[in-house]
């Protein structure tokens, strides 16, 4: 075990996952302490906590609003949160001791989530350049992330179909984290690249409005049913 | 004059900057914000003050909360504001308004906008940003449409009404407003009708009904033992064409045999205490509604025609002043009017002859507060579906505006949440655009005639600027106008 980089980035991978739980869990915590004393449910709303339950789902895999809202920043907007999905779940290879088939079958299209992360992620940043509205909305902190979720998908693009890199010692030390044995890490300065974006980019996550998804949930003008006079009504018997 | 025609811009216009910069209505007076309970002028300690309040406001308030940590500024809503789509202005577009209010949030309430002002956009709140908040947040309706295309239902209206609330606080009132609120507090009804003129009004309007119908139509006033307590706008009481609506309710109550009151206590559906966020007055201003009920003895309480009163009435009337378990347990607390009139058509207690309006041919207009704020009959959508039933029932030629314009996307009238001031008016005339498009498309494609409403602002509204869009103030009804004209007198 070397000082750099094993020990430094499993010791960075750590922190940032421990960011990542316990900034959710905070954030989470100061939401759902926070009071709604008004009744706000933006209607036509579901009438009971199932129906809202059912289109909180429907909302976070379909886009729902943001179809009726623009069809075009739903295509960017939907392609890249599936790419960044499908992504996300092929990684899983590196983290469970055996291989999962599903795993297996899914990054045999590796290549077309790649291109859907890619292609979504380079729309919604062009929207932010070139429509006037969008532009003028966009603040330094939105092109930020945008440029960490790209140096992240592009050194990760690189690494699988530029300049390989050992998966097999990528693997060994990913275990090594998930076992808390640590293991070497390659040192190859794309994959130092990959992981350290990658582990900023954990770490702000709670932070800022990525948590965009989480707050839907949450939020009253969507998760209150719209039933203000039945729980008002009396109950007889 | 360059608003005659509503097609003549684009729909979407481009970005304007300043193009609304000094459009703000008069300040408030002093007699007024104390009435309300704040400072009559502003503090010295303006700026403390201000930011502590935000801080209270945001931590009282999940919806507020969210809307300062869950935009990811997608600009889903960028095109959505009748304001921005009438103005160009960009600081009309939902998310740059909220903007001016999370700037400051974030620079004195998170880190990131103490430590990285730049990065993140955090702004100080001094008195450019004081006087961009006073401006913009009155270019806002609170209509909700923002929230209704937002992927996370963050809700301008929220932010608007703190923003309100703050100003308030720190004695930069609206004058419209809390002039309006204050009234209310001091007689019961939004105009400050006094007992005696209220009386006479009706009275009046009584001898109208018996010369019209040749039938004995009552308006009553603070009858005791009265089944219903019928909390109408006080619009209802002089202004055109709210006053045929009131007639129209009348009728219905009359031809179904309910017996039926107004109150001098209540005389006003309104609550403009939400348009400015106060906790407090809206909670003055409902009790009222509670006090009439249990003073008069009725068994339920009915509102009127109006937007916003009912988005109050449905979702918050029970958490201000209620419970409300001295009414009759059979019948929802509260009810519209409409529902009303639906459930009396369904039951055949009324009979319409919609021949009496084949010299109208209308258009329903979706009034923001109702069809985003509410619903009606106990059915999902049913704030869409009873109104066009009830109008269909009453007249044979009723066309839909383009979808996009009704329904849940509905556009604001140009004139709600307190802005129906006069020194607004380049405003409102801009804001209502979107809806004169809307309504031009049926205008040429079917020979409508008149658009009907079911709320007093949209009703004024209308009749202020339709002259501006090239259409006779007239051409705004009330629903239960077209209904009264309909309906089979005995």
């Amino acid at each position: 075990m070397r000082p750099w980089p094993d020990l430094a980035f499993a010791a960075l991978l750590y922190a940032s996952c421990a960011a990542l739980v316990l900034g959710a869990a905070w954030r989470l915590a100061r939401w759902l302490r926070t009071p709604q004393p008004r009744r706000v449910p933006v209607t036509p709303a579901p009438r009971t906590v199932a129906g809202v339950c059912a289109r909180m789902v429907h909302e976070t895999l379909f886009f729902t609003t943001l179809w009726r809202a623009s069809p075009w920043t739903w295509l960017l907007g939907w392609t890249f949160h599936v790419g960044l999905a499908l992504v996300l779940l092929q990684h899983l290879r590196y983290v469970t001791a055996h291989w999962w088939g599903w795993v297996s079958w899914l990054s045999a299209y590796g290549h077309l989530a790649s291109a859907l992360l890619l292609a979504g992620l380079a729309g919604l940043w062009a929207r932010r350049l070139l429509v006037d509205r969008i532009r003028w909305i966009t603040r330094p902190s939105d092109h930020a992330v945008l440029a960490l979720i790209a140096g992240v998908a592009l050194t990760g693009v690189i690494m699988k179909y530029v300049a390989p890199v050992d998966v097999v010692a990528v693997k060994a030390f990913v275990r090594g984290l998930v076992t808390a044995r640590p293991e070497p890490l390659p040192g190859d300065a794309i994959l130092l690249a990959h992981v350290l974006l990658a582990a900023a980019l954990i770490a702000v996550f709670p932070f800022g409005k990525l948590m965009h998804g989480p707050g839907l949930w949450v939020n009253p003008t969507r998760a209150q049913a719209d039933d203000a006079r039945e729980r008002a009504r009396p109950r007889h018997g | 004059m360059a608003e005659r025609d509503p097609r003549a811009m684009p729909a979407v216009p481009a970005v304007t900057p300043g193009a609304m910069a000094g459009s703000r209505p008069h300040p408030a007076e002093v007699g007024d914000q104390e009435a309300l309970g704040f400072p009559g002028a502003r503090i010295a300690d303006w700026h403390e003050r201000a930011v502590a309040r935000m801080g209270e406001l945001v931590r009282g308030n999940r919806a507020l909360r969210l809307a300062m940590d869950a935009c990811m500024h997608c600009g889903a809503c960028t095109d959505k504001c009748h304001y921005f789509l009438g103005t160009g202005d960009p600081l009309n577009m939902p998310v740059a308004r909220q903007e001016l209010f999370r700037s400051v949030w974030r620079r004195h309430h998170t880190l990131a906008g103490r430590w990285l002002p730049w990065l993140v956009g955090a702004r100080e709140l001094d008195e450019e940003m004081l006087e961009r908040w006073y401006t913009y947040f009155h270019q806002c309706s609170q209509c909700r449409r923002c929230a209704a295309f937002c992927p996370v239902g963050i809700d301008t209206s929220e932010v608007s009404q703190a923003a309100r609330e703050i100003m308030a606080n720190i004695g930069l009132g609206q004058r419209y407003t809390h002039q309006v609120v204050a009234k209310v507090h001091a007689t019961g009804n939004n105009l400050g009708l006094p007992e005696p003129a209220l009386r006479d009004t009706l009275e009046g309007l009584e001898e109208d009904l018996l010369e019209d119908t040749g039938v004995p139509v009552r308006l009553p006033l603070d009858e005791p033992g009265a089944e219903v307590l019928l909390v109408a706008p006080s619009a209802d009481f002089f202004a055109e064409p709210h006053v045929d609506g009131l007639m129209g309710y009348a009728k219905v109550f009359h031809q179904a045999g309910v017996s039926w009151t107004l109150s001098t206590v209540a005389a006003e559906a309104a609550n403009f205490g939400l348009f400015i966020g106060s906790e407090d007055n809206m909670r003055r201003i409902a009790h009222r509604v509670r006090e009439a009920a249990a003073g008069l003895g009725v068994k339920r309480i009915v509102f009127g025609e109006c937007g916003h009163a009912w988005r109050v009435a449905y979702n918050m009337l029970h958490d201000l002043a209620g419970p409300f378990d001295f009414l009759d347990p059979r019948y929802p607390v509260p009810q519209h009017v409409v529902e009303v009139t639906h459930d009396l058509l369904r039951r055949g207690a009324l009979r319409l002859d919609p021949a009496a309006n084949d010299h109208r041919r209308v258009t329903f207009h979706d009034s923001c507060n109702v069809a985003r704020a509410s619903s009606m009959g106990g059915v999902p959508g049913g704030q869409f579906t009873l109104p066009r039933e009830v109008l269909r029932a009453a007249c044979n030629h009723v066309f839909e505006m383009p979808r996009g314009a009704t329904g849940a996307h509905t556009f604001c009238c140009g004139g709600g949440g307190g802005l129906l001031t006069d020194e607004l008016l380049d405003l409102r005339v801009a804001g209502a655009r979107p809806r004169m498009r809307a309504l031009a498309e049926v205008v040429d494609a079917h020979g409508v005639t008149h658009l009907v409403a079911i709320c007093a602002i949209c009703k004024s509204q209308f009749a202020k600027v339709f002259p501006r869009y090239g259409l006779e103030f007239d051409q705004v009804l009330s629903l239960h106008q077209v209904v009264g004209d309909a309906l089979l007198m005995r």
